[in-house]
C-alpha cells in the first residue's frame, strides 16, 4: 500500500505551495524565498535566501553561536583545555555530545576531551561580574593540568553583563608564561546560527595559535585538511589513507586536533577544504598569510576521495606522488566496488532527503549517487549563499548587522613566514590542467532539476515535506531524529552518525553502503500499524453515521 | 501593608523626597520599611545618620546563604527600617538582577510578614526604569502604587512619562496604579500649573507640591531628614503634607503615557508664558 502511494507523482510547485500554507503571508513570504526549485542550469543558480536569521515562533534545526564555537570548532581539539565561563547547563549540553573522536593519551600527548569544564556561574556572579572566578578557574586549570592552551568560551550571560574574558585571558596568560590563554566571544544569540560561531572560533584560532610553533615540519607532501571534524572517526579514516600515499596532514582544522598541529599549520604547502562554510575564510587567510593555496576536497564517498586524492597529487605535480596514489585507489577500490555491488539491487531507485551542515548536505548526496539512490530535497542548516550558489556570489553578498557582530580579521603576508608554495606562472600551469583553486561550485548544481532545496528547514516542515513526498530515508541531526521516525520514515543522523561511522574515505564509504541497505530495506517500518488497524475484527460504525 | 515604589529621574531628589516623606510617615504613628534599590545604597543615610549600612548582597556574598533579618536592616529616624539592597560596582555585572535578588530575600526571611507590623514598604529606585531588573518593584505585585517625582523640567517630565510606560505595562497584567506625580520644585516658571496639567493628561493628580528650600540641603549635610534636624521649620511642615496626602490617597490609575509631541506641546504652552 505504502508503495502504490510513492507512485504518485509530485510537482515541486504543488509542494513548496503546501509547504507554505499554513504560514501567515509575511512569513510564507520570507519563508518562499528560502525554499528553491532547482533548475540546473549549467552556469547561473537563482538566488536563494540563506543566513538570515529563523523567524521567531519556528522550531527551527539550527544551533546557536556558542554550539558552533566550542561544540563544532573547539570540542574536537584534544590537549587545549575547553573552559565555559557561564551556567552549568551551557558545558553540561555541550559534553561529548558530538562523537568527536580523538588519539587516546600518551607521553607526549595530553587529551582533555573528556572533561567539561565550566566557571558554573551562579546569581551572584552574574550581579557582581564573573571576572574573578574566571581568573580562578582558569587558575585550577592550569595548576591541575598545566595545558599548552586554555581556552575560555563565552555563553549568554557573560555578552549581557559584560565581562572582559580577552582581559582577563590576556593577563592569566602573562601570568602564567608557559600557556597560551585566549577567550572567544560567542555568546550564543549572537550570530543567525551556529555558522557566526564557527567563524568566531576559527578567527581565533588563527590569531592566537597558528604559526606559534617552534618546530620544523619536514615532511615531503604537507598539507592541512581543514573542516574535518572526525566524527566518528572520519578523520582517522581519511588520515590512514594520506598516511598510504605519503601525504602527510600536518594540521586537521579540528578533528582530533593538538594546540601543536594548529600551531604548525602555516607550514603546509597545501590547504584542502573539507567543509566549505566553517572554514573558507582560514583557507583564505592562510593563502594571504603564509602563501599556502587551497582546493576544495571531499573525502565522502569513494569516488569522490579517488577524485580528491588525485587533484591533491596534481598539485605537489610528482611522478613518484602520483603513481602512488593511483596504486592507493586501485588497491582500496575492489572492497568498495564489491561492498557497492552488493547493496546496489537493494537501494537503487530509493530515495533521500538531506538536512544537515553546511556541506555535509551536499557531500552525502556522493554516497547516495553511488547507491543508486536520488536526493529529492536537500538544504543547510547554516549554509550562507555561496554553499547554495557558489564562491561566485560572495562579491554580492550583503553585510548586514548580523555578519558586523562577527569580528572580521584583516590579515597581511606575514613578513618572515610568508612564502609563496607556488609561483603564479605554475598556479596558472596547474589551473590550465584543470586544477581548480578557491573553488566550490556549491549544492544547487550537484542536484537535479525540479529537485527542492530549503534552507534553515524547520520542524513542521520536514514533517510535512515527508508526508507530502515520503522519502525512504532522512537525513538530519538529532532533534529531528524521532519525530521523523514517528512517520515511519527511517532516519540517520548525519551529524552524529547515531553511533556509526566512519563514513568518509574507502572503508567508510563501505560502512556507509551497508548501514543505509540495512536502514531503507529494514521491514521494521511495515509494523508501524498494529495488525488490528490493518484489518479489524470487528467492524462497527456510529449511529449518527 | 501599603506597598509603595518610588520612580523618577536621576537627580531629581527621589532619596531625599522619599525619606523625609517618611519621617513624616513615621512621626504620625506609621510604621515604614525603606528598600533602597539602587547600587550606590545611599537611599536610608538620612533616616540612619550615615551610610551605615550594609547591603544585602554585600551580606548575602559574605555570609552565604546563611542570612538573617537583622543582618540586613537597620532601625533608623521614628521605628522605621531601613535596608539597601546594594549591587556591583559601576561597570560590572548586573545590578537590575541584584535587585531581583535582594527582594527575593527579603521576602523570603520574612520582612513583610505580618508579624512585622508595617504599615508602609518604600522601595526607592533608581534613576530611570533601565532594564527588567529595575522593573522589578513594579512587577509581581512587590510594589503596589507608585509616586513619580518630577519637577518642571523637560527631562524629569520625559522621564515621568517613560516611567508611566512601565506602570501601564505592568498594570495590565498585576496590580500596580499611579498614585500620583510629586513635583519637587525647581523653580521652573510655571512649574505648578505645568505639573498639575501633565498629572491630568496622563490621568492622575499632581499629590503634592514641595518647594525648593535650603534647608533641605542643610539637613543632608547633618545626615538628618528634615523633620528630625528641625521638627519646626516651614521644609519639615511640607513634608508632613506630603506624607499626609500619601496616607490619604485614593486616587490611583492606570496611566495613559503621553506621545512625545503631546509633552512637548505642554511645555510650550506653559513654558512660553509669562511667569
Amino acid at each position: 500500500m505504502a508503495k502504490a502511494q510513492k507512485l504518485v507523482q509530485w510537482e515541486p510547485n504543488d509542494v513548496k505551495d503546501k509547504l507554505l500554507a499554513k504560514y501567515p503571508p509575511k512569513v510564507a513570504r520570507k519563508r518562499a524565498k528560502q525554499i528553491m526549485i532547482n533548475e540546473a542550469l549549467e552556469n547561473t543558480t537563482p538566488t536563494i535566501e540563506a543566513n538570515v536569521r529563523t523567524i521567531p515562533g519556528i522550531i527551527t534545526m539550527r544551533g546557536c553561536t556558542y554550539a558552533g564555537c566550542k561544540g563544532v570548532i573547539m570540542g574536537p581539539t584534544s590537549d587545549i583545555v575547553n573552559l565555559v565561563h557561564g551556567p552549568i547547563g551551557c558545558s553540561f549540553y555541550a559534553w561529548l555530545t558530538r562523537r568527536n573522536q580523538t588519539d587516546a593519551i600518551n607521553d607526549s600527548n595530553a587529551n582533555f576531551i573528556t572533561y567539561a569544564m565550566s566557571t558554573d556561574m551562579q546569581d551572584s556572579d552574574i550581579i557582581f561580574g564573573g571576572e574573578k572566578k574566571l581568573a580562578a578557574a582558569i587558575q585550577e586549570a592550569y595548576d591541575l593540568f598545566h595545558p599548552k592552551a586554555i581556552a575560555i568560551f563565552a555563553t549568554c550571560p557573560v555578552g549581557l553583563i559584560g565581562d572582559d574574558i580577552h582581559a582577563v585571558a590576556k593577563r592569566m596568560k602573562e601570568q602564567f608564561g608557559d600557556c597560551n590563554v585566549f577567550a572567544f566571544s560567542c555568546e550564543g544569540y549572537k550570530g543567525v546560527s551556529q555558522s557566526a560561531g564557527h567563524h568566531i572560533a576559527n578567527n581565533q584560532v588563527f590569531t592566537h595559535v597558528v604559526g606559534k610553533s617552534e618546530t620544523e615540519k619536514t615532511d615531503k607532501y604537507k598539507i592541512n585538511l581543514l573542516g574535518e571534524y572526525n566524527i566518528g572517526g572520519d578523520g582517522f579514516e581519511i588520515d590512514r589513507i594520506l598516511e598510504k600515499c605519503g601525504i602527510k596532514n600536518i594540521s586537521t582544522f579540528s578533528g582530533n586536533a593538538t594546540y601543536d598541529k594548529f600551531a604548525s599549520a602555516n607550514q603546509a604547502d597545501l590547504s584542502c577544504v573539507m567543509c566549505h562554510r566553517s572554514i573558507n575564510y582560514v583557507a583564505d587567510m592562510l593563502e594571504t598569510k603564509y602563501g599556502i593555496p587551497w582546493i576544495k576536497v571531499n573525502f565522502i564517498g569513494a569516488e569522490a576521495t579517488a577524485k580528491s586524492l588525485r587533484k591533491i597529487a596534481q598539485y605537489f605535480g610528482e611522478k613518484e606522488l602520483i603513481d602512488r596514489v593511483e596504486a592507493v585507489i586501485a588497491e582500496e577500490m575492489p572492497a568498495v566496488k564489491a561492498a557497492q555491488a552488493e547493496v546496489y539491487p537493494r537501494t537503487n531507485g530509493k530515495t533521500a532527503m538531506l538536512f544537515v551542515g553546511g556541506s555535509r548536505a551536499h557531500h552525502y548526496q556522493e554516497l547516495f549517487n553511488e547507491m543508486g539512490m536520488k536526493t529529492l530535497s536537500a538544504g543547510y542548516e547554516f549554509g550562507h549563499r555561496d554553499d547554495y550558489e557558489g564562491r561566485h556570489v560572495i562579491p554580492t553578498l550583503k553585510v548586514d548587522a548580523d555578519s558586523r557582530n562577527i569580528e572580521e580579521i584583516e590579515v597581511e603576508p606575514d613578513p618572515v613566514l610568508y612564502k609563496p608554495r607556488k609561483s603564479a606562472e605554475e598556479i596558472a600551469a596547474l589551473v590550465k590542467d584543470g586544477l581548480e583553486f578557491k573553488d566550490y561550485e556549491g549544492l544547487n548544481p550537484a542536484m537535479e532539476k525540479g529537485t527542492l532545496i530549503i534552507d534553515d528547514l524547520n520542524q513542521y516542515e520536514a514533517e510535512k515535506l515527508v508526508e507530502l513526498m515520503k522519502p525512504d530515508l532522512f537525513c538530519a541531526g538529532i532533534k529531528e531524529k524521532f519525530s521523523i521516525q514517528k512517520l515511519g520514515v527511517p532516519m540517520k543522523q548525519l551529524h552524529s552518525y547515531d553511533s556509526g561511522g566512519p563514513y568518509a574515505g574507502f572503508q567508510g564509504a563501505v560502512n556507509f553502503y551497508r548501514e543505509i541497505d540495512r536502514l531503507v530495506n529494514s521491514k521494521v517500518w511495515s509494523y508501524m500499524k498494529a495488525p488490528w488497524q490493518e484489518n479489524p475484527e470487528l467492524s462497527a460504525t456510529y449511529v449518527w453515521e | 501593608m501599603r506597598k509603595v515604589a518610588i520612580y523618577g529621574k536621576g537627580g531629581i531628589g527621589k532619596s531625599t523626597t522619599t525619606q523625609n516623606t517618611v519621617a513624616g510617615l513615621a512621626e504620625m504613628g506609621r510604621k515604614v520599611m525603606v528598600v533602597g534599590c539602587d547600587p550606590k545604597a545611599d537611599s536610608t543615610r538620612l533616616l540612619l545618620g550615615g551610610l551605615a549600612q550594609k547591603s544585602v548582597l554585600d551580606t548575602l556574598r559574605e555570609e552565604g546563604e546563611d542570612v538573617e533579618l537583622d543582618n540586613i536592616r537597620k532601625q533608623g529616624y521614628g521605628g522605621t527600617w531601613a535596608v539597601e539592597s546594594g549591587g556591583p560596582e559601576p561597570g560590572v555585572g548586573c545590578a537590575g538582577r541584584g535587585i531581583i535578588t535582594s527582594i527575593n530575600m527579603l521576602e523570603s526571611l520574612g520582612a513583610y510578614e505580618e508579624s512585622e507590623g508595617l504599615d508602609y514598604a518604600f522601595y526607592d529606585v533608581l534613576g530611570d526604569v533601565v532594564c527588567g531588573g529595575f522593573a522589578m518593584p513594579i512587577r509581581d505585585g512587590k510594589a503596589e502604587e507608585i509616586y513619580i517625582v518630577c519637577s518642571g523640567e523637560m527631562m524629569a517630565m520625559y522621564a515621568a512619562n517613560n516611567i508611566c510606560k512601565g506602570i501601564m505595562k505592568y498594570a495590565q497584567s498585576g496590580g500596580v496604579r499611579l498614585g500620583g506625580l510629586i513635583c519637587n520644585s525647581r523653580n521652573v516658571d510655571n512649574e505648578k500649573e505645568m505639573i498639575i496639567e501633565l498629572a491630568k493628561k496622563i490621568g492622575t493628580q499632581m499629590i503634592y507640591f514641595v518647594p525648593r528650600h535650603n534647608d533641605v540641603q542643610r539637613a543632608e549635610i547633618n545626615r538628618k531628614t528634615v523633620i528630625e534636624w528641625n521638627p519646626a521649620c516651614t521644609q519639615a511642615d511640607e513634608y508632613r503634607g506630603l506624607a499626609k496626602a500619601i496616607d490619604g490617597n485614593k486616587n490611583f490609575v492606570i496611566p495613559k503615557p503621553l506621545a512625545i509631541e503631546e509633552l512637548e506641546q505642554l511645555l510650550l504652552d506653559y513654558g512660553l508664558l509669562e511667569a
